[in-house]
């Protein structure tokens, strides 16, 4: 049997994506030379109201590109085919930019590995840094998150939900303990 | 260790013999070579002949066995024992070798061969042209006089009218068939299988059945200008049988035979094998409406026989591209599963009607005597178990030709025993020699 | 799936999402990098017995664009000539340890036959006159592109639709998504047969091209003249040519299309070509996407199911 734990609702959401947005302005100065980058699925629609919020805040909008990156990542082989989402991006929203990458979830590192990746076929940004909603510790890499919505200590056998309200119809975070599998990123 | 045996008693069998017209439970005797009085000696090896048939002198008018020349294909004695196997007691070999059949000395040495393999009764069939070539005729007259049946420059057609004049003239004089191989290679020419729409939805180019009928028609009409004795191989279009019917009504000495696959299979088996070629026949396999067409002709009578255009290729061959793939399947060993699909298990024909198709009818069109299973005939039959349920499996074929569509096919009766002349040349499935 | 060999036999589901992929695949192409590592480590084998340079090409910078290694063996002859069979050829690639063919051969069904001896994804380039899926996806990505969507669009293929594999391949890709396809040639070369998949056939020009959202272009192959199927390519060209006269039947945003190479002034005008209508060239750039796309659907994932 599955246990369940609510980590954070709608509200707890919204706090954390308002305070990403105060520090992103607060270390960058402003949004003037930013680009903020979701990775596909989830970080999008939160890139996207990370944005909105440093319009609040900035009265400018930074510009809001997608990647996915089913092709760069490293254990192809010994995963079952899943098609290639959609693609927003160009080198002019990369080339000499700050790039933020959006992500839901902080694991193993090894997403953020490909989307460094996948980054630098599209140019070479000044700068990247990282926000992510969830981190849950267990990197596999070098890589750590410059904006952080929520630190969540767990165990490898269990799995962080996020579902946003574009994709999943609602906001919550939550965290599934399972027995048998190795949670996955 | 065994007592000398004054010969054979097969108890209890269901006797169908079309040259006596008759279908019954009788006791077969058989002495030395030929058929024997009914007798209460206890010298004779009795077989139990319950749920079996008996039917005597099963032949195949239509076989390849490529000797000489392509003996990697087949050769007479594994073509003898892929008879035996099959359940039948004579054919007739068609004369594409290399060299052509087409002297009396080769017809000659073909039938030495054969008594001296001795496992089936083989009658050749001579060439009409000289090499086949389709110019000039071949000695038919000294080649029945060597023991030819027939004449066929089969695999090839004989196009030109002309020649096909002559040997039909020619024939009248003979008593023996032509046997011709109806295609009109223009209309065929670069085909792989029947035109139609699984031909346009595969993208393999068509051989469409006017290829065959328009042959037939031609020829129709050439018997009836020279009164000659015409039959025409493996038929299968709708307009070849309106040419037949068109022969039947004016009284033409017109004869045709029909291959099993012709009437058990279709040209989606074509998709079902996934363009492997072992579906790639000679005329093509056609679409149901055909075949449909085809075993109502048999049924009445148009088509008065059955044989197998037995076809066998070596593996090599057949294991290449569609279009590359020589024409022609091993037919022999399956050749009782699929008539008897096709008209007993449904009802189509009694046995008696059918086995004249494979008996008495092949000898009749070839001018062959067998007086039926008479005290003193030649003892030539095979016991088959209408029951038998089997799969097709042509690695276990004692043809060198391993190819068949019907590999993996359930069929429902089988050959359990051949005999010639008084020997057993195969009992349950071996052939014993 | 395993194998590409023949759109006939793809669900309407495979086939909405190879084009999506490819869509997704085309983004690459406008990068200033336009190499991704997903197949980096793996190979694959163009395995061409019939020449062609421009399927050949495509689908090698295809591979190249994802990082996969590409050798080219081109074969001509049968393999009766040869001495070895197309069996061996392929068995002894694939013990070299390749993971993928791409193969082009001139008989229908070699494709799909070595897909049966293979353990392999064998991806079909071109089989004699059957199917040419890669091309039928490349036109509905492109006709899709120019008209939003297929739904309900009537596309022509006007010429020799019987030897055409290109043909086969449309009409099985268009008819999944919903198209009104309409097959328009000489008698000699189209194939009636199709009217049962519920296409219209027909050898009149004007009534094929009338209210056309689309139209592909087959190229006029010149033996069809030596066969007897026609009698001269100027008499082809009068009756079913594309020319500014007869592209007027269409409707006046229909897209053409041709599979390419073109006989100029034969099949179709060079004023036509080169027109805004001309979608051909953008075929060529979605070819690249779609065997992207292919490629990365058969090579790019374990084997394994969930």
């Amino acid at each position: 049997m599955k246990q369940v734990a609510l980590l954070m609702d709608e509200d707890a959401i919204r706090r954390a994506l308002m305070r990403i947005a105060h520090e992103i302005v607060e270390r960058n100065q402003g949004v003037a030379n930013l680009s903020l980058v979701g990775i596909r699925r989830r970080g999008v629609p939160l890139s996207e109201r990370i944005a909105a919020n440093l319009m609040v805040i900035e009265n400018e909008a930074p510009v809001v590109g997608s990647l996915d990156i089913g092709l760069y990542r490293d254990d192809l082989a010994n995963r079952p085919f899943s098609p290639v989402k959609q693609t927003s991006l160009g080198s002019r929203m990369v080339d000499r930019r700050i790039v933020v990458l959006v992500d839901d979830v902080l694991f193993t590192g090894r997403t953020v590995r490909a989307a460094l990746d996948a980054l630098s076929d599209f140019g070479r940004p000044t700068a990247i840094q990282l926000a992510v909603l969830i981190d849950r510790g267990h990197r596999e890499l070098p890589i750590r998150a410059d904006y952080v919505g929520k630190n969540v200590p767990t165990s490898r056998l269990e799995r962080i939900r996020v579902e946003v309200k574009e994709i999943d119809g609602i906001d919550r975070v939550y965290v599934e303990k399972t027995e048998e599998v190795e949670a996955t990123e | 260790m065994s007592r000398e045996q004054t010969g054979w008693v097969i108890r209890n069998v269901r006797v169908i013999d079309p040259f006596r017209d008759v279908d019954s439970i009788e006791d077969i005797y058989v002495k030395g070579e030929e058929i024997g009085e009914p007798s209460l000696s206890t010298d004779y090896s009795v077989v139990d002949g319950r749920d079996l048939w008996l039917v005597p002198r099963l032949t195949d008018m239509h076989v390849h066995f490529r000797e000489p020349g392509f003996e990697n294909k087949e050769d007479l004695l594994s073509g003898s024992r892929a008879a035996a196997a099959g359940g039948f007691t004579a054919v007739c070999t068609m004369p594409n070798t290399f060299p052509t059949i087409d002297i009396p000395s080769l017809v000659q040495w073909q039938r030495d061969q054969a008594k001296n393999i001795g496992l089936v009764r083989i009658f050749p069939i001579g060439a009409i042209s000289k090499g086949q070539e389709g110019r000039e005729l071949a000695d038919l007259y000294q080649m029945a006089c060597a023991g030819a049946v027939g004449f066929s420059d089969d695999g090839h057609p004989l196009r030109d009218a002309r020649i096909m004049r002559a040997a039909l003239g020619y024939s009248t004089t003979l008593g023996r068939p032509i046997i011709q191989h109806a295609e009109d290679p223009a209309l065929s020419e670069g085909g792989v299988m029947h035109e139609g729409s699984v031909s346009q939805q595969l993208g393999l180019p068509g051989i469409p059945e006017e290829a065959e009928s328009v042959m037939v028609w031609r020829d129709v009409e050439l018997a009836g200008l020279t009164g000659g004795l015409l039959h025409v191989a493996h038929v299968s279009a709708q307009g070849s049988l309106e040419a037949l019917d068109y022969a039947k009504r004016r009284g033409l000495r017109v004869t045709a035979e029909v291959s099993p696959h012709h009437l058990f299979l279709t040209d989606a088996m074509i998709r079902e094998w996934n363009f492997k070629p072992v579906t790639k026949v000679n005329p093509p396999l056609r679409p149901d409406g055909t075949r449909q067409l085809l075993i109502q002709a048999v049924r009445r009578g148009l088509i008065p026989v059955i044989a197998s255009d037995h076809a066998p290729h070596h593996q090599d061959e057949k294991d290449r591209p569609y279009n590359e793939a020589p024409f022609g399947i091993s037919g022999l060993e399956t050749f009782i599963g699929t008539i008897l699909g096709v008209f007993i298990v449904d009802g189509l024909l009694d046995p008696l009607s059918l086995f004249r198709l494979v008996t008495v009818e092949p000898h009749k069109v070839l001018g062959l005597e067998y007086p039926g299973l008479t005290v003193g005939a030649p003892a030539d039959f095979t016991l088959i178990d209408p029951q038998a349920k089997w799969v097709v499996d042509g690695k276990k074929f004692y043809s060198r030709g391993k190819n068949t569509p019907l590999e993996g096919t359930w069929l429902q009766g089988r050959p359990v025993a051949t005999m010639v002349g008084g020997q057993w040349t195969m009992r349950d499935q071996e052939v014993l020699r | 799936m395993q194998d590409l060999v023949a759109l006939e036999s793809l669900s309407t589901q495979d086939i909405e999402s190879l084009l999506d992929l490819s869509q997704n695949m085309a983004e690459i192409l406008d990068r200033p990098i336009k190499k991704v590592p997903t197949l980096r480590g793996k190979a694959v084998v163009n395995l061409f017995f019939e020449p062609s340079t421009r399927t050949r090409n495509s689908f090698e910078l295809a591979a190249k664009y994802l990082s996969a290694d590409v050798i080219n063996v081109q074969q001509s002859g049968s393999s009766v000539e040869k001495g070895e069979t197309l069996w061996d050829t392929a068995r002894n690639l694939s013990e070299m340890a390749v993971d993928g063919v791409i193969v082009r051969h001139q008989v229908s069904g070699v494709p799909q036959q070595l897909a049966d001896i293979l353990d392999i994804p064998v991806i079909n380039a071109g089989d004699g006159s059957h199917e040419h899926p890669t091309q039928g996806l490349l036109d509905a990505l492109t006709i899709s592109q120019a008209k939003g969507s297929l739904a309900g669009l009537k596309v022509a293929i006007v010429g020799d639709v019987l030897h055409s594999r290109v043909a086969r391949s449309d009409i099985h890709v268009l008819l999944a998504l919903g198209a009104h396809v309409v097959l328009v040639g000489p008698p000699t070369v189209l194939p009636e047969s199709y009217e049962e998949l519920g296409v219209e056939v027909t050898t009149d020009l004007r009534r094929a091209l009338s209210d056309a959202d689309a139209i592909q272009v087959l190229r006029l192959q010149k033996e069809r003249q030596n066969s007897g199927e026609i009698p001269s390519l100027w008499e082809y060209r009068l009756r079913w040519g594309i020319t500014s006269q007869t592209v007027s039947w269409a409707k006046p945003d229909a897209v053409i299309l041709h599979p390419g190479p073109q006989n100029r002034g034969v099949e179709i005008d060079s004023d036509i070509l080169e027109s805004s209508r001309s979608w051909v060239l953008r075929q060529v750039r979605n070819g690249v996407a779609v065997r992207m796309a292919v490629l990365f659907r058969l090579l790019g994932g374990g084997r394994g199911d969930e």
